[in-house]
């Protein structure tokens, strides 16, 4: 099991407080699949839509449990060298000259010790001597290839990593792993059948709002209802690309840089550009339609 | 005397010639076969010349026969060679031939014309040169089995990863290995170069009403190409509304299912409207599908009834965000068909490809395009490169 003795976490509502803390708000289903995570000590496969708080879920679950948080961008093409290890060349180079210059001959054994490996984060996440076991963060998945995919079945199935050189290192309590996922790729069945698995939704309008004021203190109140509303009333558009809670922070953030109290026509106009991010998008919202959200808007408020 | 395949694409030659009112004597191929044996075919000039002098014998009909070799072994051989086969080296021959500028420029190489198995010759020549909508039951029995048989190859490109090879990324790993032998002096550089990848496909089929002649067959193709890929490709069909048969394809007992979807969409169809399907895909698939340089293959007769002005925007779209988009049209096929129809005309400058897709042959230049889809015209806007010099200009159906 998880090496969780931490006490207030003993339930769904102990952790949602915890992260609340961490000023993440998670709904219930969220808190749940990460509890189930913790407890049964399996991966959580997370996947939603861009700027729901897939990435930000698991800093703060990190941050609320003390643990560490490792963090592994993938890309496409994303091997071994960059995900789990890599040897320091230039330093065993050096070592080599070092002896030479001594009349020494380097040993084998010697240049390929712990001390001339790079740790990645796979590698880390397995062996490290964290007083608990690290939270590992594999964001985005489906930018990795299947070869990736692949090794990654094999790392999360067994929680140990070979090394030809040094052996196999398996992890003493395995990391808490989370990993996210855009959908711009099916990822495999066989990955996501060895997870738990969790879809985030676009909040609603009152938990937009709470993480809203949970974020932005400084937002007035009258702002923070209309910029909720509007947003909500965007996701309801057909749109190229939907704003997530990361944008409508972006925008709130804005917002109360320029000192507004309120929305207007032309100040909605100016600052578009932090919710939609594709000119089609931002085209098509100009003029018009912008004022009839903006109207819904004050009608609902 | 050359193979059996080379002797098939002569006989197709030759019937070519015909078709385009040459006046050439069974024997002559025979003659040309057996001038082969003497030339070889590794030289182009000597291939050519070698045709030229055995198939025809008149000048009026040299420009004709040019226009007619250029096209057909062009289309043939570029981008034909499996990669599997280690290329031959071939040697120029040493005497420079005066005419070989005006000659055509493609490299001769054999290559089997795909899917003609047990049929003679001539009847499957026949068959792969009929028009879809005009096949007897019969015949489409024989031609769904063609297509069934026909090898589809997705084209590469450089992947991400790296391989050990002769690239231009140093290799730290192997080089450091390698110099422990020397006393750590990195005497060899060992270098890593990409892994190439399959370059994804997807297919947006048209399956309204007007497309029925061809829905048939249709849906044959894409079952081939959803199970004779290395990589499935993402497969959608649309009318009215577009649905994602990706899956359905794969599953087993696809073909049932899929009768039943097609069922099921055509008999919504009032009418296309292409406009409406791009942009539920652009909206709702695009970002899934698209993200790895995808080629999209778009089939449709472009009878579109939606707004012209939607169509457009989509397509330009659609346009940018995949690596290169083709547009396969049925009625293309026909010797006058011009597109004329407003949606069609306004697709037009945002395809990379226009090509026809009416009968068997065509199918199998298109085996081949899509190899060859791996690059992308370096001119994207202005409308499609590829429809008329490899296409138009040769209409083998016109007097046939």
């Amino acid at each position: 099991m998880g090496a969780t003795s931490t006490l207030p976490l003993d339930s769904i509502d102990g952790l949602k407080l915890a992260l609340r803390g961490q000023s993440y708000l998670a709904d219930r289903g969220l808190a749940t699949a990460l509890f189930l995570a913790l407890r049964l000590a399996r991966p959580l496969f997370l996947e939603g839509e861009a700027g729901v708080g897939k990435t930000e879920v698991a800093k703060a679950l990190s941050a609320a449990l003390g643990r560490r948080l490792l963090r592994l961008q993938c890309y496409e093409g994303l091997d071994i060298h960059q995900a789990v290890y890599e040897w320091n060349y230039t330093r065993q180079m050096l070592h080599i000259r070092l002896l030479e210059a001594r009349g020494e001959r380097a040993q084998e054994q010697d240049l390929f010790g712990p001390a001339y490996l790079l740790r990645r984060p796979l590698l880390e996440a397995i062996d490290n001597s964290d007083p608990l076991p690290p939270v590992l963060l594999i964001d985005e998945i489906d930018r990795s290839d299947e070869e990736f995919e692949a090794y990654l079945l094999e790392v999360l199935s067994d929680f140990q990593i070979s090394i030809p050189e040094i052996g196999t290192i398996r992890a003493l309590h395995p990391p808490l792993v989370v990993i996210t996922s855009n959908r711009t790729r099916e990822v495999h069945d066989a990955l996501k059948r060895r997870c738990l698995y969790h879809w985030i939704e676009y909040p609603t309008l009152e938990r937009e709002y709470e993480i809203l004021t949970l974020r932005l203190p400084g937002l007035p109140d009258r702002l923070a209802r209309q910029v909720t509303a509007f947003v909500q009333g965007l996701r309801q558009l057909e749109l190229y690309k939907v704003p997530g809670i990361a944008e409508t922070l972006d925008w709130a953030e804005a917002l109360v840089a320029l000192n507004r109290e309120e929305l207007e026509p032309e100040l909605v106009e100016d600052t578009l550009g932090a919710l939609l991010k594709v000119q089609e998008d931002l085209a098509a919202l100009r003029g018009d339609r912008l004022r009839q959200l903006l109207t819904q808007v004050e009608a609902g408020g | 005397m050359p193979d059996g395949r080379l002797l098939r694409n002569i006989l197709l030659f030759v019937r070519l010639l015909r078709d385009l009112g040459l006046q050439v004597d069974p024997h002559r191929a025979q003659l040309f076969a057996q001038a082969l044996a003497q030339v070889g075919v590794a030289e182009r000039s000597d291939f050519y010349f070698g045709a030229r002098t055995c198939l025809i014998y008149r000048q009026q009909d040299l420009a004709d026969f040019d226009r007619a070799f250029e096209a057909f072994w062009r289309s043939r051989f570029r981008g034909g060679v499996p990669l599997t086969l280690p290329a031959k080296p071939r040697r120029r021959a040493a005497q420079t031939d005066p005419a070989a500028g005006r000659g055509p420029s493609a490299r001769i190489e054999p290559e089997p014309v795909q899917g003609v198995g047990p049929l003679a010759y001539s009847a499957a020549e026949a068959l792969s040169r009929k028009d879809f909508a005009e096949l007897t039951a019969e015949e489409l029995e024989q031609v769904r089995r063609l297509i069934r048989k026909t090898a589809w190859r997705l084209g590469e490109h450089p992947g991400r990863r790296q391989r050990p090879g002769k690239g231009r990324l140093p290799d730290h790993r192997r080089t450091f290995r390698s110099s422990l032998r020397y006393g750590g002096e990195p005497l060899v550089w060992a270098l890593r170069q990409p892994r190439p990848k399959l370059r994804p496909l997807v297919v947006l089929a048209d399956v309204s009403g007007s497309m029925e002649p061809y829905s048939r067959l249709l849906l044959q193709f894409l079952y081939g190409l959803a199970n004779g890929l290395d990589q499935p490709p993402e497969i959608f069909v649309f009318s009215t509304r577009l649905t994602r048969i990706t899956r359905a394809l794969q599953s087993q007992g696809a073909e049932q299912a899929l009768r039943g979807v097609f069922q099921e969409v055509l008999d919504w169809s009032g009418g296309t409207r292409i406009g409406e399907a791009l942009r539920q895909f652009n909206l709702h698939w695009a970002r899934r599908v698209l993200s790895r340089g995808a080629v999209v293959a778009i089939i449709s007769d472009g009878l579109d009834r939606g707004q012209t002005e939607l169509l457009r925007s989509e397509v330009t779209r659609l346009q940018r965000s995949c690596w290169r988009l083709m547009w396969l049209n049925p009625l293309l096929g026909s010797p006058d068909y011009e597109p004329l129809a407003q949606g069609m005309r306004a697709a037009l400058p945002f395809l990379d490809d226009f090509l026809p897709a009416n009968n068997l042959a065509r199918l199998e230049e298109l085996a081949l395009q899509l190899q060859d889809a791996a690059a992308r015209p370096r001119r994207r806007r202005g409308g499609p490169h590829l429809h008329a010099g490899r296409f138009f200009d040769l209409r083998p159906g016109k007097s046939a």
